[in-house]
């Protein structure tokens, strides 16, 4: 870093790399109507009227160039849209910007001329809470079916009310289709899922081909909308919460997400996590990410290959491994709910020496399997043939569509939240970000597989503190009261690095032992967006090896 | 040596490359069961029962959590396969057995009874996890269909969030067994079922959507207040 040029400021940065919140009020000038106080960071009242002046200023001239979420709330009184703004080169300056709008007459500005990434966001948010957009490009339900009566986390909403769900055939965007009569149209409709194989799940993309390539795609998601925000805004801090972000990302990273709620509920409630649980927390986390990796690489070779046999099998080898150490762990193979506030629900099982064994065991064989891997699929030939330069997803396009993980860092973008806004005991540990410039498919499955290596390397850290822990300081759990009752309105959102990228979470409290909003920025929701841009004008292998490249989990996309 | 020497002259060519214990391995215990007749004598529907206990083809259906545990269930170290159930086809057109892995919501509902109806008979349908018993954790969500039994029949539930792959190999063993004993779930009328928008009742909901909704397209109405 030292031998960089040092960068120039932005405005209302001060040169210490922090925000100076009274520059950027003076930036944004009559839009202000007031600033509220998060956690995280201090948030700006903008008027509705003027959202997209405001959040064009703090990216053009202020560099905040990241929007990573827009949640939306209703309050007794209005209804709230809060969009969450980063900067991708240092996520930990962050801004708030705050649109309050009335109960009568729900409209805000959209964001999306600013941020693409706010298109979807703010779909969702007219989906859920039923806040009107104006000048959004396509303000349709995105989760639930499109004739369903009301919005559901809004305050008047009855659960009770019957629904009807229509099954119809969806037109083509691009009429004429050639099935019309007598149409000399080329343009195809097909339908990709929810039913598919090569989807990961429930997600449905309508393609329109011409000839064999893609004229017109558009993923259609809410098949696994299970109602997480409703669960979890149901449940109490300290315990029921907990077995929900499990099932976000139900792909073995458990643990990764049950640390982003421990770590927004923490930094909430102020609770100072013990050291030692820390090392085991960020132990666990990394073998929940190779195994997420590995689903992911097995997935995307049975993607691109058919590949039932080989690959695909030994990946879900290594991943049976992964899933034993952490059942020894936490008991459970897939849904740990291992992590507590404050800490882990009990210390590494006896004998610790057998554990570490195992441990060191899979570390210990690693090498030998990647470059397995690397032998059957990074360099083979079918293999490069059919990823290397297509989906391509240039890094600006990247930020702009929110894109964070893999996906951007195959895009060159230098972000890892582990690295910059630290937590649990990554900073004391020697490891490196893995960047890939190709911005193809091919980069995006390199950095999954070179990450793999970079979390035995922590993992290998952490066995070594944890078998030379002195016995008496193993503390896995701080003090921390039965009920957690967080003050009034205090509003945070924070954000981790989970396999896919940034899983964040917004969280105000309401003064009870309940959250009165819990809001999930899932990565996979931002990147699936980017799928469009990627896929536009290629062939339609190459959209199925994009979608596999983009390692998509249906739970954490709908929640 | 010479002892040796004299087996062999006294055994068959064949024999002799064959080796020891290698007749079992062709027979098993089955020929011996049927001692020195190779003809057996059973009903025709008791054998086509066990035939089709014995070969199951799986569709290939993932929805939620449950289906990494399925895939699991098929991979290396559990291996389905090895039970005769194990080959996963990509279209319902070809399979036997459904296996619902998830939560099942509105919106999936009704693309999910399609996917059965495209099934041949005879069909079975394993419910896998809590999900598709009740809705599990998800029970009170707004858009979560409450077990896998309102939308179409299930022959074995297996609990669990989610099951361990060696509990849906006990539950699909259990599967088969049924089935090679001539039982299945009887098929009941469903609380949603697809019908047309045209056929619905006229109350203000459907007149509400009217002028959306063709009357000649599916719909499935969900009443939420009477569901379990």
């Amino acid at each position: 870093m030292s031998l960089e040029e040092p960068k120039p400021t932005d405005v209302g940065e001060t040169p210490d790399g922090n925000v100076d919140y009274a520059e950027l009020e003076a930036l944004l000038g009559d839009a202000v109507i007031g600033r509220e106080e998060h956690v995280n960071a201090p948030a700006f009242v903008v008027r509705p009227d003027e959202v997209q002046q405001a959040l064009g200023a703090l990216r053009e001239e202020a560099g905040f160039d990241y929007c990573s979420c827009v949640t939306a709330q209703e309050y007794e009184d209005r209804y709230e849209s809060i969009y969450h703004l980063k900067k991708y080169d240092d996520p930990t300056q962050e801004v708030g910007v705050v649109v309050p709008t009335t109960r009568d007459e729900p409209v805000s500005q959209s964001g999306e001329a600013v941020y693409r990434t706010a298109d979807w966001h703010e779909r969702e948010a007219y989906d859920l809470v039923g806040i009107e957009y104006a000048d959004h490009p396509d303000l349709r339900r995105i989760l639930l079916p499109e004739t369903w009566q009301g919005h559901p986390l809004g305050k008047d909403y009855n659960p009770e009310k019957p629904q009807v769900v229509p099954f119809r055939e969806h037109a083509n965007p691009l009429e004429p289709d050639q099935r019309g009569e007598g149409s000399e149209s080329d343009t195809m409709f097909i339908n990709i899922g929810p039913h598919h194989p090569a989807t990961h799940g429930v997600l449905h993309v309508e393609t329109v081909l011409d000839g064999e390539q893609i004229a017109d795609v558009e993923p259609d998601i809410g098949y696994l909308h299970r109602c997480e925000e409703q669960m979890c805004q149901q449940s109490t801090y300290r315990h029921q919460i907990m077995p929900y972000p499990d099932r976000w990302d139900y792909v073995s990273a458990g643990i990764l997400n049950e640390w982003a709620y421990a770590r927004a509920a923490e930094d909430m409630a102020d609770i100072e996590v013990p050291e030692y649980a820390q090392v085991i927390r960020t132990m666990s986390a990394e073998l929940c990410r190779i195994a997420s990796h590995m689903l992911a690489l097995g997935t995307f070779a049975l993607d691109v290959f058919g590949d039932f046999t080989a690959v695909f099998q030994y990946a879900f080898r290594d991943r049976e491994v992964v899933q034993d150490i952490l059942e020894d762990l936490t008991g459970q193979r897939l849904m740990f709910n291992y992590l507590r506030l404050g800490g882990v629900a009990w210390d590494i099982p006896e004998p610790r020496e057998e554990f570490f064994e195992k441990v060191r065991d899979f570390l210990d064989g690693l090498p030998k399997k990647t470059q397995e891997y690397h032998n059957l699929i990074t360099s083979n030939e079918i293999f490069q043939l059919r990823c290397v330069n297509t989906g391509e997803l240039p890094p600006e396009v990247a930020k702009q569509y929110g894109a964070t993980g893999p996906v951007a860092r195959g895009s060159g973008v230098d972000i890892d939240l582990r690295r910059d806004d630290p937590y649990g005991y990554y900073e004391e540990l020697d490891w490196d970000v893995i960047t890939e410039d190709g911005c193809d498919n091919y980069s995006r499955v390199l950095v999954r597989m070179r990450e793999v290596e970079e979390s035995a390397k922590i993992i290998e850290q952490c066995v070594d503190l944890l078998e030379e822990w002195p016995e008496e300081e193993r503390t896995i759990q701080a003090n921390v009261p039965r009920t957690l009752k967080p003050d009034p309105d205090t509003e945070i959102y924070r954000g981790v690095e989970a396999a896919k990228g940034e899983l964040g979470i917004y969280m105000r409290s309401d003064g009870t032992d309940k959250p009165a909003r819990f809001k999930i920025r899932s990565p996979c929701f931002c990147n699936l967006h980017t799928l469009r841009e990627m896929t536009e004008g290629e062939y339609i292998p190459d959209l199925i090896a994009s979608l596999g490249s983009l390692d998509i989990v249906l739970g954490e996309v709908d929640r | 040596m010479s002892s040796e020497q004299e087996i062999h002259d006294t055994v068959s060519t064949q024999e002799a490359r064959m080796g020891d214990g290698v007749d079992n391995r062709f027979n098993s215990k089955l020929r011996e069961a049927f001692g020195s007749s190779p003809f057996i004598l059973t009903k025709f529907d008791k054998f086509m029962n066990w035939v089709r206990g014995s070969s199951m083809f799986m569709l290939q259906f993932g929805i939620a959590c449950c289906s990494i545990e399925m895939i699991h269930t098929y991979a290396i170290k559990h291996d389905l396969d090895r039970f005769g159930a194990g080959v996963p086809r990509a279209s319902p057109r070809q399979a036997d057995v459904i296996i619902v892995p998830g939560t099942i919501v509105s919106k999936f509902a009704p693309r999910m009874k399609r996917v059965y109806d495209q099934m041949p008979e005879p069909k079975f349908v394993v419910g896998m996890g809590s999900c598709t018993i009740s809705g599990g954790p998800f029970q009170e969500g707004y858009n979560v269909i409450k077990g896998a039994e309102e939308v179409i029949p299930v022959d074995i539930h297996v609990p669990g969030c989610p099951p361990r792959p060696e509990a849906l190999i006990y539950g699909i063993a259990k599967l088969q067994e049924r089935v090679a004993n001539g039982e299945t779930s009887p098929v009941t009328v469903k609380p949603y079922e697809l019908e047309q928008f045209g056929d619905l009742e006229r109350d203000e909901l459907v007149q509400h959507l009217a002028d959306e909704i063709d009357e000649d397209d599916l719909v499935m109405r969900y009443n939420w207040a009477n569901s379990p």
